[in-house]
C-alpha cells in the first residue's frame, strides 16, 4: 500500500505577483539521493541537503541576466551546467563563488534545456529541436545550429532517458493544437516523430512523465480533463529515415481522475513505478472540489492510494528523486517522502469478496479505504488483541529484534529459534503496524520451509494467518506447503481466511481432502467450531424430515415409486441421509465450499477430479442439502457454515464439469436420479409461484395514488 | 348506506399570512396572534384553543409587537402608530401616533399603568394607559440607533432595551440610560454587520435575557451589566424570547424554524448556584419563529410557516393525555368558504377579494371510488375587490345564488347577481343600520338576510327583486356584549340561532321576530350550530367536541342529545384537535347529520347505536370488507370518511352532492418563501 508520510518544507517561495507560477524553473538531482540543485525562474541555483533541509551554496547571476534553463549536474566532471539568457552556457565547479566568473560559451541558437545523466555526457536540446552533446557542443560553440522543427512548432516538455546501453532524449512539441513526440537516438542519431492521438479539442497534455523498462519507455501524460494516459514508446528505432511521416503514438487510458467543476489548469502527474502515478492538483475524489491534493493513484486497480492536502496554491509542477516528492505549493517548496511496496489484488482492494462470513466474525485487518482514506481509526479486530493481549503475557521479558534481524534469522536459525522470536514479534507490537512487514516474514518462512525439508514451523504459520493480515497473493506457496507437509489445520485456516486464493489451488486443496482416507482426516486438529458445526449435521442423521421449499424426498419419491417403498422408507434411513464423509473430512470440504471463486476458471480444474471422487463429493453436497431443508439450519446455529446457495452452486459445477462421466457411471444413478427428481420439484414449485406473479403484481397497483388535480368528481361510499 | 356524489374542490388558494407577533394573558388564558397582512386573533387557550375572535387586517397596519392589559390589547407597528383594540365589536377602538418613526416593540409595566414603545428613531416612549385613551407622557434619553426590542424589570423602576449593536439599561424614573452592554458581533463575514438585540427579558432577579441576530442567547447581570453567560444556539438569528411566569423558563425561537429552552437549574445539589442552562430544542417549524408564548405548561410559537404550533412541555403536564399532545394550528376555526347549494356556486374569501366560482358537472354515475368523467370544468364566474383599506370580515352568497353581500369592519356591499349573464350590480341604497357585521347569513328562500352586529345583536333586512328594507333588529334579552360568531337560519325561514363568545346561544323566531328561547350555557364555546329542517332540533357542537340536540320546539335537550351525553362520546372523537366547523341535515334521511373538521367528515345517523367506548371509531374500512347482512350488526351511529384532508368547507347541494373543498398543507408549504439554508448532510 503506497504512503505519503509527513512532508516537510525544503525552502520557501517567493512566487510571481499573479501566483501563475512558483518561481521554481526546475529540480535536478544532485551527486547522490540526498542532494537536489533547485534553479529557480530568475537568476540564481542552489544546492540542497534534502534531509537536513539545508542549503549548501547558492549562485547567482548578474542583475539584467536570467537563468533559462534548469541547472544540472554533471557528475562525470562535478561540474554545473546552465544556461542563461538562451544562449550563454555557464559551466562552474561547486567550490566557485561567483558565477561571472565561471566557465562561458555562447552559442548559435536558443538552447530549450541541458539534460545530464549519470555518468553520461549532457546533453543539450536546442528550441529548434536539434540535439548536440556538451563536449562536442563546446568544442565549436558556434557551429551552425539545425531547425528540426517545423514553423510554429515549439518544444513543451523534454526528458532523457538512460536505458542500459545509451541514452535517449525525449520531447514533446505543440503545433496548431497537434502534439507530438521525438525520440532522440545516437549513436548513430536518429530521431523518430509521433504523433500523439487528439484528445477533446483544444486540449493539451498538462504534464507528461517517462520511464524506462525492458527495452520501452513508458510515457504517462495527463490531459486537463483528468485522463492520464500511457503510451508505450520502443526504444528500438523502427528504421526510418529522416522526414517520415509522424507515426501515431497508441496510447491508453490509465486513469480517468476526478477534476471537480471545470478544466484542470494546474496539475501533473508523475509516474512513481509501474503501478504507482503520483497526481497533483486535483480534488481529492472524497474531500470536496478542493483541488489542492497531493495523491498517488494505483494504476492497476484505479485505486487511490494516498492523499494529503498541500496547503496554498498548487502550480503544477512535481518532481520525484529517491522516493521524495518536491512540490512547490502556497508560499513553500516541500520535500513529501512517499512509498510504493507492491501491492496485491487483496490489500488493494481492501475487502473480503466473503462478506457474509466476515461479518460473522471480526473485521479482517486487511485496511479498508474507506478507514484510510477517511482516518477512521477502525477498531483492530477482536481476534488480533486477544491473541496479543495472550502472547504478551507470554514472552514480555524476551529480548526484542527488529524486523531485520528476524528475517535474517529465519533464513538461518533453527525452528525453536524461529519460534521463539517470531511469537515474541507478533505479542510485542499491534498487528495492525506489522502488517506490511508480516507477509515478508510468511513467505520468509515458507520458502525457507519448501527448500530444507526439517524446516517447518505449522504453529508461527497458523498465528501469522490468523491475523488476517495475509492473504494469498503476499504468500503465494504457502497453501501448498501446508498441503504437502498435510498441515490441513493451516490449510483449513487459509482457506477460511484467505480472500484471493486461485481456483487451481482451491480445487488441489479440494482434490487432497476428497481422496484422503477418513481414518488419516480424523487424527487432523481442526478448528473446534467448524466441528460442532459439522457434529450438529451429523447428529441429526435420524431425525424425521423436514421440508423446505416444498421439496421433501421422500413425498417425491412417492410420486413416482408409490406407497410400498414410501413405507419401507419410514423404518430405514434412506442412504442419502448418512453422512457419506467422515466429521473431519465433512469439516474440511465444508471450508472449501465455503472459498470465494469464479466458475469460469474453477470448471477446468474440476475436471482433474476422478469419478469416484466425484460421487463422493456430489453424495456429500447431497447430504448437505437434504439437512438443510429439513430446517432453517445455518441460520439457527450462527455458526460459520456453508450457505444452501453456495452448496447448490458447487452441485451444478460438479455436474457441468463431469456430467457425461457421470451419466455412464452406475453407481451415479441413482444420485443423479434423486437430483433430477429434486430439480423436477423445483421447477414445479417455480411455475406454481409463476401463476400467482400476476396477482402480486395487481396487489403492487392497487397501493399507487391518483394523482388529484384541482378538481374532479368523485363518488364514495359511507357504510 | 349512502352513496355520494363528491365534487372535490382544490382551487380554492387559502393562503394565510405568516405569524408576525403574539402576545398571551395568563389570567384571562387568551392568547393573541398578529399576522403579518394585519389581521389579529384571539384564541382561548383554557377551551381547547379554539379561536374566538378574528378581527381583519387593514392594508398598512401590520402589528411588530402586542401587548396585553388585562383585558386591553395594544399593539404597535412599523406604521408608527399604537392601536388599542375593541375585542366586543372586533375592530381597533382607536390608534396614537407615537412620532417616533416605525415602532419596533410595546411593553407594559407590571402594575398596568404605563407603556412603553421603542422607536426607530433612538427613543423609547412612555404613554399613560388612561379609562379610555393612552397619553404619551415623556421620551427616555433618546439613543443614537433604533430600539428594537424593550422589557420592563417587574419592579417598574427599569427598562431594559435591545439596540444595534447594544443593550441599554434606563432608569424608568429619570429616563436616564444607567449600563450599555455591548453585544459581540458574529464571527467571519459578518463580523462587519451590526447585530441586532432582537429580543429581551429582564428578569426580577435583574438578570437580562438578550437574543440577537449572530445567533446568540446571552445572559447578563443586569445590576453589574456584565455577561454571564452566551449560548450560541443558530447561525443565523435568535428572533424571539419569551420567559415562563415563574421566571425558571426561558425560549428562544430561531430563524432556522428551533424553539431552543433554556432553564434556570442548579448545577450542582446546592440551590445556590443555579445558572441559565440550555436544556430542549423544539423543532416544529420549517420557517423563522418570529412570535413565542410561554405558557405555564407549554410553548407557543409561530412565524413564518403561518402555523401556530403549541407544544407542552412534558414535565408540566401530565403524559399521555390530550393536553401533552403537540398541536398545530394552520387553518382558521371558521368558515372562509359559502356554498349557495341551490345554484351550485362557491364563494370564497379572501382578505382583499371573494371569488365566485360555479362547480362543475358530470352526468355520469360510477360506483363507489371511481372519478367521474367531469363534463363541464368549473368556472370562476367572478372576482370581487374590496373597496377601501379594510380587509373583508365576513361574507356570504344567498343561496340561490342572486345576492352577493360582504363586510369590513367600516363598510357594507351588497351585489346582486345575474347568473345566466354574469353580472353584478351594487345595490347603492342599503339601511343606514347596516353599516358593518361580524357575520352574514341569507334565509334558504333568499329573500332575506340576517347581519350581526355590535352585542349581539341581529340586522334583519328584507331583500326583494332589486333593493332592499330594513325590517327588524333582534336583541338578546341578555345584554350580552360579546360578538356573535355563528349565525344560522332553519330552512322553513321559522327560526333564527346567534352563538356568541359568551357561550351564550340564542334563538329568535322570525315570525314574532323576538327571542323564543336560550339554550342552556354550556361551559365550551359552541363551533357550530344548525336547526334541523323538519323536526327544528337545534344541534350544536362545542370547542371541547361535545354534541348536543336541542328541541325547539319543547325548549328541551332530546331524548339523543340525553343518550348520547349519557353514553358519553366515543374517547376518539374526543381527542381530535380540530373543531367541527359546518353542520348540516340531509334531506333525504332526515336522522342524519353531516358535520366536518379540518382532517374528516362525519355522518350521524340517530337510527343507529351510539358506538361503545372499544368499538373502533374508524370502521368504515371494515365494514366495507363485510358483507352486507353483517354490516349492520357492527356499524354504529358516527360514520366518519377520512378520504379528505384538510378540510375548509363540506357542503351538501340541494342535488344530494357533496362538495367537499381542500386545502392540502403541501400547497401552502410550496407558496411560502425558501427557508434559510441549512447545511443538510452531503450537501
Amino acid at each position: 500500500m503506497a504512503a505519503l508520510y509527513e512532508g516537510y518544507t525544503l525552502c520557501g517561495l517567493t512566487p510571481s505577483q499573479n501566483l501563475s507560477n512558483s518561481g521554481i524553473q526546475g529540480v535536478e538531482p544532485e551527486r547522490d539521493s540526498d542532494h537536489i540543485v533547485v534553479t529557480d525562474s530568475r537568476r540564481s541555483v542552489t544546492l540542497f541537503k534534502v534531509s537536513d533541509q539545508k542549503s549548501l551554496s547558492s549562485w547567482t547571476v548578474k542583475q539584467g541576466q536570467t537563468l533559462t534553463c534548469s541547472a544540472v549536474y554533471n557528475s562525470k566532471t562535478k561540474e554545473y551546467v546552465a544556461v542563461s539568457d538562451s544562449k550563454v552556457i555557464r559551466i562552474w565547479k561547486e567550490e566557485d563563488l561567483h558565477l561571472d566568473k565561471a566557465f562561458k560559451a555562447t552559442v548559435s541558437s536558443d538552447i530549450w534545456r541541458v539534460h545530464s545523466a549519470a555518468e553520461l555526457e549532457p546533453v543539450v536540446l536546442f528550441q529548434t529541436g536539434a540535439v548536440r552533446f556538451l563536449d562536442s557542443l563546446l568544442s565549436a560553440p558556434k557551429q551552425p545550429i539545425e531547425d528540426v522543427l517545423a514553423q510554429e512548432e515549439a518544444i513543451r516538455w523534454s526528458t532523457n532517458v538512460v536505458t542500459e546501453s545509451q541514452q535517449l532524449v525525449i520531447f514533446t512539441t505543440e503545433q496548431k493544437g497537434d502534439n507530438f513526440l521525438y525520440l532522440q537516438r545516437f549513436n548513430p542519431n536518429t530521431l523518430q516523430k509521433y504523433r500523439l492521438e487528439g484528445e477533446e479539442p483544444g486540449l493539451s497534455p498538462l504534464s507528461f512523465s517517462a520511464s524506462y523498462k525492458d527495452k520501452h519507455i513508458r510515457l504517462v501524460y495527463l490531459y486537463p480533463n483528468g485522463h492520464v494516459y500511457q503510451s508505450i514508446v520502443p526504444v528500438r528505432g523502427l528504421g526510418a529515415d529522416e522526414g517520415a511521416p509522424a507515426l501515431p503514438l497508441p496510447r491508453s487510458l490509465l486513469l480517468a481522475l476526478p477534476v471537480g467543476e471545470g478544466l484542470l489548469e494546474a496539475a501533473s502527474a508523475q509516474v512513481l513505478d509501474e503501478a504507482h502515478v503520483a497526481v497533483v492538483g486535483l480534488p481529492h475524489p472524497s474531500a470536496g472540489a478542493g483541488k489542492d491534493f497531493l495523491c498517488i493513484w494505483n494504476t492497476n486497480f484505479q485505486t487511490l492510494q494516498a492523499g494529503k492536502e498541500m496547503k496554498g496554491k498548487i502550480y503544477g509542477q512535481l518532481w520525484g528523486y529517491s522516493n521524495k516528492l518536491f512540490i512547490p505549493h502556497g508560499k513553500s517548496f516541500s520535500v513529501i517522502p512517499y512509498e510504493c511496496p507492491k501491492s496485491s489484488l487483496a490489500s488493494a482492494l481492501g475487502k473480503l469478496r466473503q462478506t457474509k462470513t466476515a461479518g460473522s466474525k471480526a473485521s479482517t485487518s486487511v485496511p479498508s479505504w474507506n478507514n484510510i482514506l477517511h482516518e477512521d481509526k477502525a477498531n483492530p479486530s477482536k481476534t488480533a488483541e486477544t491473541r496479543k493481549t495472550r502472547t504478551t503475557r507470554k514472552s514480555q521479558s524476551a529480548p526484542s529484534l527488529t524486523n531485520d534481524q528476524i528475517m535474517e534469522l529465519i533464513k538461518t536459525a533453527s525452528v525453536a529459534e524461529v519460534q521463539k522470536e517470531v511469537e515474541g514479534l507478533l505479542s510485542r507490537t499491534d498487528v495492525q503496524d506489522l502488517q506490511p512487514s508480516l507477509g515478508q516474514l510468511a513467505a520468509a518462512l515458507v520458502s525457507r520451509s519448501l527448500g530444507e525439508e526439517a524446516f517447518y514451523t505449522p504453529s508461527i504459520l497458523a498465528q501469522l494467518v490468523q491475523t488476517r493480515c495475509l492473504c494469498h497473493s503476499m504468500c503465494p506457496d504457502l497453501v501448498l506447503l501446508a498441503l504437502e507437509k498435510k498441515d490441513y489445520f493451516l490449510c483449513q485456516l487459509c482457506l477460511q481466511f484467505f480472500p484471493d486464493i486461485p481456483e487451481a489451488v482451491t480445487c488441489a486443496c479440494l482434490k487432497t481432502f476428497i481422496s484422503m482416507p477418513d481414518s488419516d482426516a480424523e487424527k487432523v486438529n481442526l478448528e473446534p467450531e467448524s466441528i460442532s458445526l459439522m457434529e450438529t449435521l451429523m447428529a441429526g442423521e435420524r431425525d424425521p424430515v423436514g421440508l423446505q421449499n416444498g421439496f421433501s424426498p421422500a413425498t417425491n419419491d412417492m410420486d413416482q415409486a408409490g406407497g410400498t417403498e414410501a413405507e419401507k422408507k419410514e423404518t430405514t434411513t434412506p442412504p442419502e441421509h448418512i453422512c457419506p464423509v467422515g466429521l473431519h473430512k465433512g469439516v474440511l470440504l465444508n471450508e472449501v465450499l465455503m472459498t470465494a471463486y469464479s466458475d469460469f476458471f474453477l470448471l477446468p480444474h474440476l475436471k482433474d477430479l476422478s469419478p469416484q471422487h466425484v460421487v463422493l463429493f456430489l453424495r456429500y453436497l447431497q447430504f448437505l442439502y437434504l439437512k438443510y431443508s429439513q430446517d432453517a439450519f445455518p441460520q439457527m446455529h450462527g455458526l460459520r457454515s456453508p450457505t444452501l446457495t453456495q452448496i447448490m452452486d458447487w452441485v451444478c459445477l460438479l455436474l457441468d464439469a463431469h456430467f457425461t462421466v457421470l451419466a455412464m457411471t452406475p453407481e451415479a444413478k441413482g444420485l443423479l436420479h434423486n437430483l433430477h427428481t429434486f430439480v423436477k420439484s423445483q421447477v414445479r414449485l417455480f411455475s406454481e409461484l409463476g401463476k400467482i406473479e400476476g396477482s402480486l403484481h395487481e396487489l403492487n397497483k392497487m397501493k399507487v395514488n391518483k394523482d388529484i388535480g384541482q378538481y374532479s368528481i368523485e363518488v364514495i361510499e359511507l357504510f | 348506506m349512502a352513496e355520494f356524489k363528491v365534487h372535490r374542490v382544490r382551487f380554492f388558494d387559502y393562503m394565510p399570512t405568516a405569524i408576525r407577533a403574539m402576545a398571551f394573558n395568563h389570567r384571562t388564558e387568551r392568547l393573541a396572534v398578529a399576522r403579518a397582512d394585519g389581521a389579529l386573533e384571539i384564541f382561548n387557550f383554557a377551551d381547547n384553543y379554539f379561536q374566538e375572535k378574528v378581527i381583519p387586517g387593514q392594508d398598512g397596519r401590520a402589528a411588530e409587537a402586542l401587548c396585553w392589559l388585562g383585558q386591553r390589547l395594544f399593539s404597535a407597528g412599523l406604521n408608527g402608530e399604537i392601536t388599542e383594540y375593541d375585542l366586543e365589536n372586533l375592530r381597533p377602538r382607536y390608534t396614537v401616533e407615537a412620532y417616533g418613526g416605525p415602532i419596533w416593540s410595546i411593553s407594559s409595566n407590571s402594575q398596568g399603568t404605563l407603556l412603553a414603545v421603542g422607536c426607530e428613531d433612538g427613543t423609547v416612549k412612555i404613554f399613560e394607559i388612561l379609562e379610555e385613551r393612552i397619553q404619551f407622557q415623556r421620551n427616555l434619553d433618546r439613543q443614537k440607533g433604533r430600539i428594537i426590542s424593550l422589557c420592563w424589570h417587574p419592579s417598574g423602576t427599569l427598562i431594559a432595551a435591545g439596540m444595534m449593536d447594544m443593550i441599554k439599561i434606563f432608569d424608568a424614573e429619570s429616563g436616564r440610560a444607567t449600563h450599555r452592554l455591548l453585544v459581540e458581533r458574529g464571527v467571519g463575514a459578518s463580523k462587519s454587520r451590526e447585530v441586532v438585540v432582537w429580543s429581551i427579558v429582564f428578569l426580577s432577579d435583574h438578570t437580562i435575557i438578550s437574543g440577537d441576530s449572530a445567533g446568540k442567547v446571552q445572559v447578563w447581570d443586569g445590576l453589574t451589566g456584565t455577561l454571564v453567560r452566551t449560548h450560541l444556539v443558530t447561525k443565523w438569528d435568535v428572533l424571539a424570547l419569551s420567559s415562563s411566569q415563574d421566571e425558571s423558563s426561558v425560549v428562544a425561537g430561531t430563524s432556522e424554524g428551533t424553539v431552543v429552552q433554556f432553564q434556570f437549574l442548579s448545577s450542582n445539589v446546592g440551590p445556590q448556584d443555579k445558572e441559565w442552562v440550555r436544556t430542549r430544542t423544539f423543532k416544529n417549524h420549517s420557517h423563522d419563529v418570529r412570535a413565542l408564548a410561554h405558557t405555564d405548561t407549554a410553548v407557543v410559537s409561530g412565524g413564518m410557516d403561518t402555523q401556530l404550533v403549541v407544544r407542552p412541555l412534558l414535565d408540566k403536564v401530565e403524559k399521555n393525555t390530550q393536553e401533552s399532545a403537540m398541536r398545530k394550528i394552520a387553518f382558521p376555526h371558521r368558515s372562509l368558504v359559502c356554498c349557495a347549494k341551490k345554484a351550485g356556486l362557491l364563494l370564497f374569501q379572501f382578505p382583499d377579494h371573494l371569488e365566485l366560482w360555479r362547480l362543475g358537472e358530470s352526468n355520469g354515475h360510477g360506483s363507489p371510488g371511481d372519478s367521474l368523467p367531469v363534463k363541464r370544468k368549473p368556472e370562476k364566474l367572478i372576482q370581487l375587490k374590496r373597496k377601501g383599506e379594510d380587509h373583508i370580515s365576513c361574507s356570504a352568497v344567498s343561496p340561490c345564488g342572486g345576492w352577493l353581500a360582504y363586510s369590513t369592519v367600516s363598510s357594507f356591499r351588497l351585489y346582486r347577481l345575474q347568473n345566466n349573464t354574469i353580472s353584478v350590480t351594487k345595490v347603492s341604497r342599503l339601511p343606514k343600520d347596516l353599516r358593518s357585521a361580524q357575520q352574514l347569513c341569507f334565509s334558504s328562500d333568499s329573500t332575506k338576510l340576517f347581519a350581526s352586529s355590535c352585542r349581539s345583536s341581529v340586522l334583519v333586512v328584507d331583500l326583494n327583486q332589486s333593493d332592499c328594507k330594513y325590517l327588524h333588529t333582534l336583541r338578546p334579552k341578555s345584554g350580552s356584549s360579546q360578538p356573535v360568531h355563528l349565525l344560522c337560519v332553519s330552512e322553513d325561514g321559522k327560526w333564527l340561532a346567534t352563538a356568541n363568545t359568551d357561550c351564550l346561544i340564542h334563538v329568535f323566531n322570525l315570525d314574532k321576530l323576538k327571542l323564543h328561547c336560550t339554550v342552556p350555557v354550556y361551559s365550551s364555546c359552541p363551533t357550530a350550530i344548525a336547526i334541523h329542517p323538519t323536526n327544528s332540533n337545534l344541534v350544536v357542537v362545542h370547542a371541547d367536541q361535545q354534541i348536543f340536540e336541542y328541541s325547539l320546539v319543547q325548549k328541551e335537550y332530546t331524548e339523543w342529545s340525553r343518550k348520547l351525553q349519557k353514553r358519553g362520546l366515543h374517547p376518539l372523537w374526543m381527542e381530535r384537535d380540530t373543531p367541527i366547523t359546518h353542520i348540516a341535515f340531509n334531506p333525504k334521511n332526515p336522522a342524519h347529520i353531516i358535520l366536518h373538521d379540518t382532517f374528516m367528515f362525519c355522518i350521524i345517523d340517530q337510527n343507529l347505536p351510539l358506538p361503545e367506548a372499544k368499538t373502533p371509531l374508524y370502521n368504515q374500512m371494515t365494514l366495507r370488507s363485510l358483507p352486507e347482512s353483517e354490516r349492520i350488526m357492527h356499524s354504529h351511529a358516527f360514520k366518519i370518511c377520512k378520504h379528505f384532508q384538510h378540510l375548509l368547507c363540506v357542503r351538501l347541494l340541494e342535488d344530494h352532492s357533496l362538495v367537499v373543498v381542500e386545502r392540502p398543507l403541501l400547497d401552502i408549504q410550496s407558496q411560502l418563501p425558501a427557508p434559510v439554508r441549512q447545511k443538510k448532510f452531503a450537501t
